[in-house]
């Protein structure tokens, strides 16, 4: 049977985001190096779309009728592949594998390897835009599945993205849920400082979306919001989730040395058990 | 049915685009405001559910051609050579490219012979950055015949695809049809004394050139090196070791267009006096298709000299 499994209880659902974390932790620490607090700072979300949300069958990752996801926010990789995992689209052992020679499991996501990733990225700002394909496809071909694009605060800055946020409520795509992981530090500092976003909200406001504000590790309200764009009709939807980067683990959070750097020996077991 | 020898080759693309959107629903058209230029618009006419317009917004149209195309579409991207080319790039490299979705760009106003708007309309790096993309298909038609067959290939042939279009009306090579093969190039003059290899318009010309020379006793094999990617290596070595001298003609920079394509494969194979008529590292000017073509060493009077400079270097 197609996931979603609605079974899954809130609880459960932020048992399942502590053990994504932990495979997090773990993957980038065997790897070596990856983007551990952009995947932490996601984990709650990817966990509500994959556990609860998405419509989706790891038996079957090409089912033509599966709500789409896009995680245009590619270094994140991590915390989509554990989800995947998780799911059951390829084996736990896997996720070890990240980034390592002859791995299905590339260091940015690639849809040409791995079972249930819909889109290669990595290079920012894109998603948007391939996840608006998606919607018009659906309604070209008269379907009923949903897209839902995972983007960065700091990936805002690229222009593209602007481009896109121009063209879904013209077309009244309201099949498209666009959520952006607002964890407020990029590679070099605070989005603030680096190229301050802000009026963020105003901006999709002005580009007419619908635009919801939520607690991005606020299970319930993920849950619920994500839910509710779903109804949303004649625009699309954008869910700006107030995140922490590195979110879980003490010494990542709000941490900027942590976007792309591996935890070291001593620090992976406090990280796992902090997520514990 | 349609007499594409009358057409320019991107009316010819519009016509016969919205030709095969008559049978085939999976076909898709994105334009970024360019449509009545790049002939999509008979298309948009045909099919208004499935055409898309993007605005002027290149990198976006790109990447929305991609989502599409992984949902079953065959997308089709157009707009001027320039902007699919160099505006886009990053887009096609990571969303059409690496996961190999099945995207097709067309471009028009390909070239010089875009003529008054000048330099910032005249591409002369896109066949260059196509190639060097893994994966993909890239084709420059000689004429509006063979832009049939080649919309019609990229059309069936899974995979991400690069057609290289011009603007102006240019004399028809296959006034008797034309059977396209993707990564197969066409001799169209049988000779043994040298070959010219030319790619779009530059076919024509190599053509005018080999009657010229004629005249005076030299038969030269002219190649129509349509395919650019995959590219017909055997032809090329074929035309060096049958002739022994190698001339190459491309309204294209010299760098890293069918010239530098030809001297690969000859320097890897079979090695023969080459000259390369192409741009020569630099942006051109306004001026009318034809003074530029000559202000650029362009014409069949060019491609006839360069055949004789070859020949004197023949062992």
């Amino acid at each position: 049977m197609p996931l979603p499994m609605t079974n899954y209880s809130i609880e459960d659902l932020q048992g399942i985001s502590r053990k994504l974390r932990r495979h997090v932790i773990t993957m980038i620490s065997t790897a070596g190096s990856g983007h551990p607090g952009g995947s932490l700072s996601a984990a709650d979300i990817v966990t509500a779309l994959y556990f609860r949300i998405m419509r989706h069958d790891p038996a079957n990752p090409k089912w033509p009728d599966r709500d789409r996801f896009i995680l245009s926010k590619g270094h994140a990789a991590p915390v989509l592949y554990a989800a995947l995992a998780e799911c059951g689209y390829f084996p736990l052992d896997w996720l070890t594998t990240l980034r390592k020679t002859g791995t299905c499991l590339q260091g940015h996501t690639d849809s040409t390897l791995t079972p249930g990733v819909d889109m290669s990225a990595g290079s920012l700002g894109q998603g948007l835009s391939v996840g608006i394909g998606m919607a018009l496809a659906a309604r070209l071909d008269k379907k009923d599945y949903r897209t839902y694009v995972m983007l960065g605060d700091g990936e805002c800055q690229e222009g593209q993205v602007w481009e896109a946020a121009m063209f879904a409520p013209n077309y009244k795509l309201d099949n498209l849920t666009a959520i952006v992981d607002y964890n407020g530090l990029q590679l070099d500092g605070f989005t603030k400082q680096i190229m301050d976003l802000e009026p963020f909200v105003e901006k999709w406001r002005s580009f007419k979306w619908e635009v919801v504000q939520i607690d991005g590790h606020d299970m319930r309200q993920v849950v619920d919001e994500l839910q509710k764009s779903a109804q949303v009709k004649g625009k699309p939807v954008v869910i700006v989730a107030r995140t922490v980067k590195g979110k879980g683990v003490s010494f990542m959070e709000n941490n900027v040395d942590y976007h792309g750097k591996a935890p070291g020996k001593s620090e992976i077991e406090t990280a796992l058990r902090e997520l514990s | 049915m349609t007499d594409y020898s009358e057409l320019t080759t991107r009316e010819a693309f519009g016509k016969v685009l919205t030709e095969l959107g008559g049978t085939d629903a999976r076909i898709v058209v994105l334009d970024a405001d360019l449509s009545r230029s790049t002939m999509t618009k008979y298309f948009a006419q045909a099919y208004p559910e499935r055409f898309i317009e993007c605005g002027l917004a290149e990198q976006n149209m790109i990447s929305i051609a991609a989502g599409l195309a992984t949902c079953g579409k065959i997308p089709f991207a157009s707009t001027f050579a320039v902007f699919a080319s160099s505006r886009c790039f990053d887009q096609v490299r990571m969303s059409v490219a690496q996961p190999k979705t099945n995207v097709k760009v067309v471009s028009t106003h390909g070239g010089i012979t875009v003529g008054e708007d000048g330099s910032s309309h005249q591409a002369i790096e896109d066949i260059a950055l196509y190639c060097s993309l893994p994966n993909f298909n890239v084709v420059a038609p000689a004429d509006s015949i063979e832009t049939v067959e080649a919309i019609k290939a990229a059309a069936a042939t899974a995979g991400p695809f690069y057609v290289r279009l011009g603007r102006s009306k240019t004399p028809v090579v296959y006034t008797s049809g034309c059977s396209f093969k993707l990564g197969k190039a066409d001799v169209l003059r049988e000779g043994k004394d040298a070959a010219v290899i030319a790619t779009g318009i530059m076919v024509y010309k190599a053509i005018e050139a080999a009657d010229t020379l004629e005249k005076s006793g030299i038969k030269c094999r002219v190649i129509n090196m349509s395919s650019l990617k995959p590219v017909d290596r055997k032809a090329i070595e074929d035309a060096a070791a049958d002739t022994g001298a190698v001339v190459t003609a491309e309204e294209h920079l010299l760098h890293g267009g069918l010239g530098s394509i030809v001297a690969q494969v000859l320097g890897s194979g079979i090695p023969a006096p080459l000259a390369s008529l192409g741009i020569k590292d630099t942006y051109c000017k306004s001026g009318k298709p034809e003074e530029l073509l000559e202000a650029n060493g362009l014409t069949a009077g060019d491609i006839a000299d360069a055949v004789k400079n070859v020949l004197a270097r023949k062992r």
